[in-house]
């Protein structure tokens, strides 16, 4: 066979192989996520079978991938919503904060990884993942509950945190000084505030600009605009993600609702090759090493994000039950784990067992978060009724 | 009667009350226009022991069973007048307009004499009141200024 059919019956492989798996998952309950990145680990470097020519495509894919995942979320949030979450929930989001990017950080140290790698894992276990919390909310029937807003009001804090991570990541990795990370956190801080100001105001502009009553004219202006900013901020150091993130921020109204739906097939499509070519940088062998220190920080950050929910949601007077299962609903950690550890290791800059830890810490958390959401409830019951019995 | 108005960022609004049986029942909207009816659970009033997806056309039949009988008995009966609610829709381009920018009356007889948004209805609004998707506009008029008027609500 010649070059390109190699490469086509790989990819369909992929594509393919990657349908059945994420079929099996939602069948079971839990999030595709893992099983992408087991796929991909299984093809890699050092797996079974090793993928050959279609390197550069996937590689070019799954940058895409990021950009569309930060798209779609900064899309799915308007801007009122953003400044309303914000002035609601920061209380919170800062417990959120402190207790669960506190233990990514302190493995890192541990693991002598340095400041650079601290401040990566830091990124990896703070995030939950929105896309997982917001499907099994959906599954278990509990968009109606009193603790969801708080476990939505969390989730639009951590994404405008991660709005000013990523530059401050992106500009430490590239290897800047100190002054240079205060410059580049003064430049994201300026740009989102400019981004939340121009959408609150003339969002009908930017709306407009990339409007078409045309789905095939305006699935094509709003990819070309994202890739555009995305590449303009990949160049001014600001990272592509943020870029594309503060695009769908400034995109509003029925415009973002319809982005939203023209574009969740393309970025699940990308999203997943994201997530295989993570894995297929990722080297098997090296996450035995770090396994025990994977499994340690997943229950310690179970833990915390259990108890930020639990801290929220009684702040809003919801009883204990309603603050577990809130606590529960965050503990999930996905896609956004992974940009940050890819960014991190694309760089250079940090140790290479960094990609392995956070594969396996996300391989765990992806699968604990959905069950834990799920048991919390007939768990907390069943201890009720053993602590009193009668 | 309070109606709780609650943002869920992300997916949409909710809108509950507390029944005078204690139990909490509430509509969530969608941001794509979907509803859900959810009814508070008895032993935990935090969270659902039903949430009902319902299509447009679903939520409609059951505003109407629900709302109907106390707006029409109001009005006389044999008088060739009717009274309906029509929904402006999320995507009705009178979504983020006035009662004014209609032109209802001049265009199909009928007369808006009430709107029902969030559960509160405002009665004889004026040409300024703004519309908002979601809302729930009793008109009067005859069969055909009805026909039409829903039609204009509807696409313009």
């Amino acid at each position: 066979m010649h070059d390109t059919a190699v490469s086509l019956v790989e990819l369909g492989a992929v594509f393919f192989g990657l349908g059945i798996l994420g079929r099996f998952a939602w069948r079971i309950g839990v999030s595709p996520i893992p099983l992408y990145l087991i796929g991909g680990l299984a093809f890699g470097q050092g797996g079974l079978i090793p993928l050959q020519g279609i390197g550069d495509f996937t590689e070019l894919a799954g940058e895409i991938g990021v950009v569309l995942l930060l798209l779609l979320l900064g899309l799915e949030y308007s801007a009122q919503e953003l400044v309303t979450g914000l002035r609601r929930s920061w209380l919170a989001g800062l417990v959120d904060l402190a207790l669960n990017a506190t233990p990514g950080a302190l493995v890192a140290v541990l693991l002598g990884w340095g400041p650079i790698g601290a401040l990566a894992m830091a990124g990896v276990t703070y995030i939950s993942s929105s896309g997982i919390v917001a499907k099994v909310l959906g599954d278990l029937g509990r968009l109606g509950n009193r603790e969801t807003p708080v476990i939505l009001a969390i989730l639009v804090f951590e994404d405008l945190a991660m709005a000013v991570y990523l530059p401050i990541l992106t500009a430490v990795l590239a290897g800047v000084t100190l002054l240079g990370g205060l410059s580049a956190v003064g430049v994201s801080l300026l740009a989102i505030t400019v981004v939340l100001v121009i959408a609150l105001k003339f969002g009908r502009y930017v709306s407009a600009v990339v409007d078409s009553p045309d789905p095939e004219v305006f699935l094509l202006r709003v990819l070309g605009a994202a890739l555009l900013v995305a590449g303009l901020a990949s160049q001014l150091q600001v990272s592509a993600a943020v870029g594309a993130f503060l695009l769908g921020i400034a995109i509003s109204g029925s415009t973002a609702e319809n982005a939203t739906k023209l574009l969740e097939p393309l970025r699940d499509l990308f999203a997943a090759l994201f997530f295989v070519v993570f894995g297929l940088n990722t080297d098997p062998k090296s996450i035995p090493p770090v396994l025990g220190a994977a499994i340690g920080l997943a229950l310690v950050t179970t833990l915390t994000k259990v108890a930020t929910g639990w801290f929220a949601a009684s702040r809003v007077g919801v009883a204990r039950m309603g603050r577990l299962r809130a606590g529960a609903a965050l503990v999930a950690r996905g896609e956004f784990s992974i940009v940050i550890a890819g960014l991190a290791v694309a760089s250079g800059a940090v140790d290479g067992e960094l990609a392995a830890l956070a594969t396996a810490y996300v391989l765990l958390m992806a699968v604990i978060g959905p069950v834990a959401a799920r048991v919390v409830e007939p768990l907390t019951r069943l201890a009720q009724r053993k602590l009193s019995p009668r | 009667m309070n109606v709780e108005v609650t943002p869920l960022p992300g997916i949409g609004t909710r809108q509950d009350f507390q029944t005078r049986s204690g139990k909490r029942v509430g509509v969530i909207t969608h941001r794509d226009g979907r509803f859900e009816l959810i009814v508070s659970r008895n032993d935990d009033p935090d969270a659902c022991s039903a949430s009902i997806p319902l299509t447009a056309e679903e939520t409609a039949t059951l505003s109407s069973l629900l709302g109907a009988p106390q707006l029409v008995s109001h009005l006389g009966r044999n008088t060739g007048i009717e009274t309906r609610q029509l929904p402006i829709a999320p995507g009705s381009p009178f979504a983020a307009a006035t009662l004014g920018d209609t032109a209802l009356r001049t265009r199909t007889g009928a007369s808006v004499v009430a709107v029902v948004r969030a559960g509160t209805v405002h009665p004889s609004p004026g040409p300024e009141f703004g519309f908002a998707a979601g809302d729930l506009v009793v008109v009067v008029g005859t069969e055909d200024g009805l026909t039409a008027a829903a039609a204009i609500l509807a696409e313009g």
